[in-house]
């Protein structure tokens, strides 16, 4: 197995090389950072159960306003610190009068992460695909650590969640998503993101979740056939899932999956 | 209050709760206590019962203790007024505030505070019932707070008292060899051995010191094993957890292990169905201007929306 639970200063590796995301080197050896799931393949990295946001350029987050100054609306984007949203950086020019009445405090938005400074400013923006005010649906808070969970590998389980549960499904980086549709349906998919909220260190969760998501409709009696291949095919889904563990590769995957999942929708219409 | 027994040890070497010197009280812990707090974590030693929550990384106010390349470690100490036999006036008093500053320098050395410029970590740690050694207790519950809580930090921090009765060197003293004894010296040190807090109460000879030194170490080494099986159990093996759900789903469903395999492949089926048609786009805006194509695609689903809408 290359993946287990560690606790902060657990020592995973010999080699100083080794050290990943989530891991320190002391006297050439690497220990761990964080009280999480480390992942052996390649590097070392590890993974924590908890933990807020820490903002990074270019990532999707759901804000929520809480002040609006002269020039400024101040989001709060659950990080230690507050981003700040500048009136040019607004799609439309816009006076400063009519600030409040675009956004007021409360309201929420898709934002992006434009510059993190040294001494952690952070400016965001709203000009940009994608990038809009909430008027409508539900937010919902997650640890941000889960969100790749959430994703899943190259979109796995954000295109099984609006498939099996017909929303629209926004998820931000920094543990807000954002989700649209009938209530019966987003009640379903609420009680399928804390599923795998709760479940995120675990294997083969992608399976799971379909199967809840199906759970109550499905005919159970027509697939007893594969019983040979099963456990082949299910070893190459935890390789999958285990790399989606790796913080790194979430920026570009991400956007890559919103990219395919508005193909996908266009397909299904 | 009791009065002073006449002797702490007994002939077999056995102390008044049964222990003998070496030995430190039963710890019994729960992490993840408090749903408000980022991290949490609850403590029993003994008699002693302290609640540890961690909040944080967040704004610091008031603004001056800000600092600008590193975040501050903000650490409470407090005494419930009903955490002794008479009640204590609330609020901060000598002792606490001096307790908290040497505890919260105590993790200086393992939270890597240099991550959160001008944040603040804020743990509050608070004494529900005291029985001696209630500032280690209250270490020992903000370190797996502080986990909890997925503050990177180098590695764990521990903490014990050693204490002087009958002329003898105890681990861990309890309420009577803490009020009567001769000495009290509480230890707070890291996984390496680094020892991150020291206080001393009575008298000790350097020979004697030497030696308390030793026990407190023993007393952690046992400490951080109790923390670690606390971290480890929490959340179960990575893969025991998804049989135990089946097995549940077993029951309440009546649905046969087979069948559900079944199913299993099934959802995968679809899972490589989607992969494929993710790769196809992808492999279009190779080949053209990938901007464009991107562009294209979400003026679609803008056009959708407002369909919707």
């Amino acid at each position: 197995m290359d993946r287990k639970i560690v606790f902060p200063g657990q020592f995973l590796s010999e080699k100083a090389s080794d050290a990943g995301n989530g891991t320190y080197v002391k006297h050439g050896k690497v220990y761990s950072l964080f009280y999480g799931v480390a992942n052996f393949k390649n590097k070392v990295s590890v993974v924590p159960f908890s933990g807020r946001y820490f903002p990074h350029v270019r990532d999707h987050v759901i804000g929520k306003v809480i002040e609006v100054t002269s020039s400024n609306w101040i989001f709060d984007i659950m990080s230690p610190y507050d981003g700040l949203l500048h009136v040019s950086e607004y799609p439309r020019r816009l006076d400063s009068s009519m600030m409040k009445k675009t956004m007021d405090i409360g309201d929420c938005a898709i934002l992006r992460v434009k510059d993190v400074s040294a001494f952690m400013k952070v400016e965001l923006t709203m000009r940009g695909h994608d990038l809009r005010i909430l008027r409508m649906g539900r937010i919902i808070e997650v640890q941000p650590s889960k969100v790749p969970r959430i994703i899943g590998h190259s979109g796995s389980m954000v295109s099984i969640l609006k498939r099996e549960t017909n929303c629209d499904i926004f998820i931000g980086q920094n543990g807000r998503i954002w989700i649209n549709g009938k209530d019966s349906d987003m009640e379903h998919l609420i009680e399928a993101i804390r599923m795998i909220e709760n479940e995120s260190h675990t294997s083969g969760l992608t399976d799971r979740v379909g199967h809840f998501l199906k759970g109550d409709e499905e005919d159970l009696g027509e697939a007893e056939l594969v019983e040979g291949e099963f456990e082949g095919v299910e070893d190459e889904v935890l390789d999958m899932e285990e790399d989606l563990l790796c913080p790194d590769e979430i920026g570009y995957t991400e956007d890559a999956c919103r990219k395919m999942d508005v193909l996908l929708d266009d397909e299904r219409q | 209050m009791s009065e002073k027994p006449e002797h702490f040890i007994d002939e077999n070497g056995i102390r008044l709760d049964g222990r003998r010197v070496d030995e430190i009280r039963p710890m019994k812990i729960e992490i993840g206590v408090l749903s408000r707090a980022d991290g949490s974590c609850y403590l029993e030693w003994g008699n002693n019962k302290i609640l540890a929550a961690v909040y944080g990384p967040r704004e610091l106010h008031p603004r001056r203790l800000q600092r600008p390349n590193e975040a501050f470690v903000r650490y409470r100490y407090n005494m419930a007024a009903f955490s002794v036999e008479d009640r204590i006036r609330p609020g901060p008093s000598r002792r606490s505030t001096e307790i908290s500053k040497v505890s919260g320098e105590a993790f200086e050395p393992v939270i890597m505070i240099q991550y959160y410029p001008g944040a603040v970590i804020d743990v509050m740690t608070e004494v529900l019932q005291a029985d001696a050694g209630t500032r280690t207790a209250a270490i020992n519950a903000a370190t797996l707070a502080l986990a909890d809580a997925g503050i990177p930090m180098k590695g764990l921090v521990a903490a014990c008292a050693v204490g002087k009765v009958d002329g003898q060197l105890v681990l861990d003293l309890n309420k009577p060899e803490d009020n009567y004894g001769d000495a009290d010296l509480p230890i707070a040190m890291t996984q390496d051995g680094e020892i991150t807090l020291l206080q001393m109460d009575g008298h000790l000879t350097p020979e004697e010191f030497k030696a308390a030194l030793e026990m407190a170490k023993k007393g952690c080494e046992q400490i951080f094993e109790i923390q670690r099986e606390a971290l480890m159990s929490r959340y179960g093996d990575i893969e025991v957890v998804p049989v135990a759900e089946k097995e549940e789903k077993d029951s309440e469903e009546s649905v046969d292990v087979l069948e559900e395999q079944g199913e299993k492949v099934e959802n995968l089926d679809e899972e490589e169905l989607t992969d494929e048609e993710i790769v196809e786009p992808e492999a279009e805006s190779d080949s053209e201007d990938s901007e464009e194509s991107t562009t294209n695609a979400e003026t679609e689903e803008d056009e959708g929306e407002k369909d919707e809408q």
